[in-house]
């Protein structure tokens, strides 16, 4: 779909939340996406590199929780995964279903490590966090 | 040591908020609101055309027109009779976003006006993701597309307020199962109002204004 402006996105709410939190960097992005909310992964990945390149959250992990589709049946009130083929109900046939499960996409969590805890890098080794290969 | 700073946060809010404030615009300036969206050439500008000549000395319309490129529908809509039309380029971008509706806003004396209708750019993947602030969200499918369309871009039919079934007249030539078609709708979308019409006869037009006038008076 649009993955960039997407990218973007995702980075600014990291950066935003990272630096409330006084994070020297960020080193995982956790993700949450529903089976229909149509957001390709490798594309992420693919913009995140470029987009985050000079920010604190340059070399981030990102990490994709894909949530299953799951439709409730408003005639008769029964919550089903949908097959490929239709999406009406397995029990009653209905068509008059909603979405209560899959159309996600949000930012779950980030793992950080902050100014105050320089311990999981030896001394010195903290500087030029723009120049660091991650992982 | 590493921390875990928990944010469920979606990824969209920055457009959703700007949405948000759209509609606070929108609705202090006493507007209904529509975002048009279709695929190219399903016929959204024509809808438009047809529309303004049906609603002169009832309604002031304003229209927004989003298009990667040109200014051929805003000038389409001003020569059909809107008191206002702005052109959105987007340079390249697939859909409107809120923050392009915000700058069109900011072009047009609301209070001047009943009814904005905002012309999505030509896409059934990205506009349905991004929420401009508008009141209704409408769906503009059109015959030549095919009966298929409800199954093969589900995110677009699921989300909308209304179904416009455009070019009704050319179903003597083409296989298009209507039946097929609205099952495919009914199974994203229960109960959306539908509107077959044609712009090119006029065929099922009159229930289409009756919608939109009366939403305007609401």
């Amino acid at each position: 779909m649009h993955e960039l402006p997407i990218t973007q996105s995702i980075l600014d709410i990291a950066l935003r939340h990272a630096e409330k939190a006084g994070a020297r960097r960020v080193t995982d992005l956790h993700l949450v996406i529903g089976r229909l909310s149509y957001v390709v992964d490798d594309s992420i990945r693919f913009y995140w590199d470029t987009i985050a390149k000079g920010t604190i959250a340059e070399g981030a992990r990102l990490h994709f929780q894909r949530v299953p589709a799951e439709l409730l049946c408003l005639d008769c009130n029964h919550r089903y995964a949908p097959d490929d083929e239709t999406l009406a109900c397995p029990k009653c046939q209905s068509v008059r279903v909603k979405v209560a499960a899959g159309d996600e996409f949000r930012l779950e969590s980030i793992d950080v490590e902050t100014s105050d805890s320089p311990s999981s890098l030896p001394a010195g080794e903290g500087e030029g966090d723009g120049e660091m290969k991650c992982h | 040591m590493p921390l875990n700073i928990p944010i469920a946060e979606n990824i969209l809010s920055a457009n959703d908020r700007l949405a948000e404030e759209n509609r606070t615009r929108i609705e202090a300036a006493g507007l209904f609101s529509i975002n048009m969206m279709a695929s190219p050439g399903a016929g959204k500008t024509s809808l438009i055309e047809n529309t303004l000549p049906r609603l002169a000395d009832k309604v002031r319309v304003a229209v927004v027109d989003g298009d990667i490129a040109t200014s051929l529908d805003a000038d389409r809509a001003a020569a059909a009779g809107a008191q206002a039309s702005i052109q959105i380029n987007t340079g390249g971008q697939c859909h409107l976003d809120a923050v392009m509706l915000h700058g069109a806003l900011d072009q047009l004396d609301l209070k001047q006006f009943d009814l904005l209708i905002v012309e999505n750019v030509g896409n059934l993947v990205c506009p349905a993701d991004f929420r401009l602030g508008t009141h209704k969200s409408v769906l503009i499918a059109s015959i030549p597309e095919g009966d298929d369309k409800p199954y093969k871009y589900p995110g677009m039919y699921r989300g909308v307020d209304a179904l416009v079934i455009n070019k009704i007249d050319l179903l003597p030539y083409i296989p298009f199962k209507m039946d097929f078609f609205q099952r495919g709708v009914e199974a994203l979308n229960p109960g959306v109002i539908t509107f077959p019409l044609s712009c090119r006869t006029g065929e099922g037009l009159d229930a289409w204004i009756d919608w939109l006038v009366q939403n305007v008076k609401r």
